[in-house]
């Protein structure tokens, strides 16, 4: 093979080196050279989506669900500007993705040419890093580098500009082991000193809890397995975040739920109660803290973090230890096990009862209805049909999202794909695509709202094109159902712009695009129609008519702390003031 | 004015650090970044400081290594010592940097500021101000029968009282570089 190639002959053979094996993207006239190189080889798979916001979402799901880099291609200016609520969602959420877009030639770079956009400028807050490569020798090493900086240390989404000329012009490739990849290398083992300190908390802690996060699943399978073992072997009981789902099974004993602000009770007051919290990979997000001041008052806090920035930006904490999940939890459980494995077995014994006694509270329990179908009762029956199964999960934002966290049970990482830190509506019907195409057996569906679901709803035609039989589960109660809740307890019931008017019909809209429709509003039917969307070999949109007015519990309104947790519509007036009701 | 007042925050005057870490006390703090000369890369470090809403109270920045490409940033801040230990990590984390020093808090160091200051006048004003130059020791770099430009390097504080001097003897124009610092000592 020649070393000496066209820019866009060296994007293809770079991305071949590094391992890709499906693009998402949509050409452009700033892409061409590289569309054409794609034309001419079968390596690399190419979905073309509808929008290039879908490519990005697309790729995060792919990455979330297969741990490797999801990659980009899209053209210059409106190519890369529709990028950015992507890149930034995968910013937010530590999810890798390279981000390959077109640039008007270099000589043309400042003159306002056609589809000319400053996109490293617009880019550069919602990237980890970025590139402009103005000259083709040094492309490869460029993309190399981009897959380096994306993966390491805390992942995160990165992009190279590439100017037309650069791509039609030869230069000299070079392979990934030949690149220099520079000073960026992230500390991944933790410091021993501290790890210690830990152990010796632990081995005394009456009232400890895990408190763990993306960061476990970020880590690998490998991270997941040891907290497992720890939990197990410790028996401290362990809440996770929204994004850290999966890392510990729901099915596990030490489970206590998904904490923050509309977790589980047991979860915010075990937190609220501690007096050892453990982070593993969580980073005290404004959803999880409450107000900061009562945040667990009476604990010793330890945070395991890769990002040395993410310790003690909202918490003080008494045991900060910077690296890899992985990396710390095998040290720490070598300590712990060579200092006999001690725990305070008395002080264990009544924290559990103490939270067994949480628990009775059942603070997910809700009236249910045989005449319409209740979201959590959809959501209770989608868990139990197919549970078990080869199942990922994606999710659009809103209450559907919070409700299929509290409702559906997740027993291994990489299998819970949803729009955390940004909370992107629009996120979740392009991230199964995504999923799909990473796991073409698997059983993927989106839990959906209608609102959110049809902010990217375009990329239906993606998802036919590609055969993906993803399943499109859309709770609708024709309306913008976290809005309405919060203007019903925060803004005097006046519900202003919070319904969904002038819906489609569903089924005929899945039809038109060649997919399977299936809506259904009676509770004794939805058995079977949830059946009907599972056996059925092709994507399906599911309408599933649910209680219009139902409101998202347990809630810990903005600006009160966990143990001021609503339960239910009963305690609800009043509930958020004037202090709270700044926050979002 | 107390000869005894002691900036705070500021260790310039002292070998000793006596604030406690978790004090809420703002201090000013000289951060020296090490980066990458690359394109972009001080719109990175600013972005940072308007996108997390810290202060920069000066800046500068020159290649320091023309082979390694390296860049010193000196970056003059305001903050409680936790908001400068955010944005020492993450200064940390942004890919282009090699090293970030807090030269308030890790030791003695110096720091250095140059200016230019154009003062017009004549007769007793013009005297004055040349005479008071002299003492600050700062260079005529231009003259003209109404107007000098001196040149005087120093501590930010030198500068200042230097400018409150002049104001009254014809300052028209005013142009400083921003803090430079180094660490003392090897």
């Amino acid at each position: 093979m020649s070393r000496q190639m066209t820019g866009a002959r060296m994007v293809v053979q770079a991305l071949k080196d590094q391992g890709v094996d499906v693009v998402f993207g949509y050409p452009g006239g700033a892409v061409l050279p590289i569309y054409d190189e794609i034309f001419q080889q079968n390596d690399i798979r190419h979905i073309l989506v509808r929008h290039e916001q879908g490519a990005v979402h697309m790729a995060e799901g792919y990455a979330r669900s297969t741990g490797k880099p999801g990659v980009v291609l899209v053209t210059s200016g409106p190519g890369a500007t529709n990028a950015v609520t992507g890149l930034t969602d995968a910013l937010m959420d530590s999810i890798p993705i390279v981000c390959l877009t077109g640039q008007v030639p270099t000589f043309m770079i400042g003159t306002d040419g056609f589809q000319e956009a400053d996109t490293v400028g617009i880019t550069r807050p919602c990237t980890k890093h970025n590139w402009l490569v103005k000259d083709t020798n040094k492309l490869a090493d460029t993309i190399h580098q981009a897959f380096h900086v994306a993966t390491r240390g805390r992942p995160g989404p990165v992009l190279i500009d590439i100017p037309k000329d650069v791509q039609f012009a030869t230069g000299t490739y070079s392979a990934p082991r030949e690149t220099k990849l520079g000073h960026y290398q992230p500390k991944v083992k933790g410091d021993l000193a501290r790890i210690t300190e830990l152990v010796a908390l632990m081995e005394k802690a009456e009232r400890p809890v895990f408190y763990t996060g993306g960061g476990v699943i970020n880590s690998g399978p490998g991270a997941s397995q040891l907290l497992r073992e720890l939990a197990d072997a410790t028996g401290f009981p362990v809440t996770s975040t929204l994004m850290g789902l999966g890392a510990y099974p729901a099915s596990g004993k030490n489970w206590i739920g998904m904490l923050g602000m509309h977790g589980l009770y047991e979860a915010n007051l075990a937190m609220h109660g501690c007096d050892l919290m453990i982070n593993l990979g969580a980073r005290f997000d404004d959803r999880i803290t409450g107000r900061i001041a009562d945040f667990s008052p009476k604990s010793k806090k330890a945070h395991v973090d890769i990002d040395p920035s993410s310790i003690n930006k909202v918490i003080h904490v008494d045991i900060p230890i910077t690296g890899d999940v992985g990396h710390v939890l095998e040290d720490l459980i070598k300590v712990w096990k060579s200092r006999g494995r001690k725990v305070n077995k008395d002080g264990l014994a009544k924290w559990w009862s103490q939270i067994e006694q949480w628990k009775l509270k059942r603070c997910l329990s809700y009236k249910n209805s045989d005449k319409v179908i209740k979201p959590q009762y959809a959501l209770q029956r989608l868990e139990e049909l197919t549970r078990g199964r080869d199942r990922y999960i994606t999710t659009e934002v809103g209450q559907h999202q919070m409700w299929a966290a509290q409702y559906l049970g997740f027993d291994a990482p990489n299998r819970w794909m949803t729009s955390g830190g940004l909370g992107t509506m629009g996120y979740g019907f392009p991230a199964s695509i995504g999923v799909q195409i990473a796991h073409p057996d698997a059983l993927v569906i989106c839990v959906a709202g209608e609102a959110s679901w049809l902010m990217n709803m375009q990329e239906m035609g993606t998802a036919t094109q590609f055969r993906t039989p993803v399943k499109q589960f859309i709770l609708n109660n024709e309306r913008l159902g976290m809005v309405r809740q919060w203007q019903q307890l925060l803004h005097g019931e006046r519900y202003s712009h919070s319904w969904s008017e002038s819906l489609p019909d569903f089924v005929k809209l899945a039809e038109a695009f060649g997919w399977k429709g299936i809506q259904c509003s009676d509770p004794k039917d939805l058995d079977a129609a949830i059946m009907e969307m599972i056996d059925y070999d092709g994507p399906v949109l599911f309408d599933c008519l649910v209680e219009k007015h139902e409101n998202c519990f347990p809630m810990i309104p903005s600006g009160k702390p966990h143990n001021e947790m609503l339960l239910g519509d009963a305690s609800t007036e009043g509930a958020i003031q004037a202090g709270g009701a700044v926050l979002v | 004015m107390s000869a005894l007042k002691i900036k705070k925050g500021a260790s310039s005057h002292s070998a000793y650090d006596l604030r406690d870490p978790n004090a809420e006390v703002i201090g000013s703090h000289t951060l020296a970044v090490l980066v990458d000369n690359e394109a972009g890369v001080l719109a990175r470090v600013i972005g940072l400081f308007s996108g997390r809403g810290y202060n920069i109270e000066s800046l500068t920045v020159a290649e320091v290594d023309h082979e390694g490409h390296r860049s010193r940033i000196t970056v003059v801040t305001t903050g409680t010592a936790a908001v400068v230990e955010q944005i020492k990590a993450q200064l940390g984390r942004l890919v282009p940097v090699h090293d970030v020093h807090d030269l308030t808090v890790e030791g003695p160091s110096v720091e250095r500021e140059l200016a230019l200051f154009k003062v017009a006048g004549t007769g007793e004003k013009r005297v004055e101000a040349l005479r008071l130059a002299d003492i600050f020791r700062a260079n005529v770099v231009d003259s003209t029968l109404e107007s000098f430009v001196f040149e005087i390097t120093g501590t930010p504080e030198k500068i200042d009282a230097f400018a409150e001097l002049m104001r009254p003897l014809g300052l028209v124009d005013v142009a400083r570089t921003g803090v430079a610092a180094l660490a003392r000592g090897a």
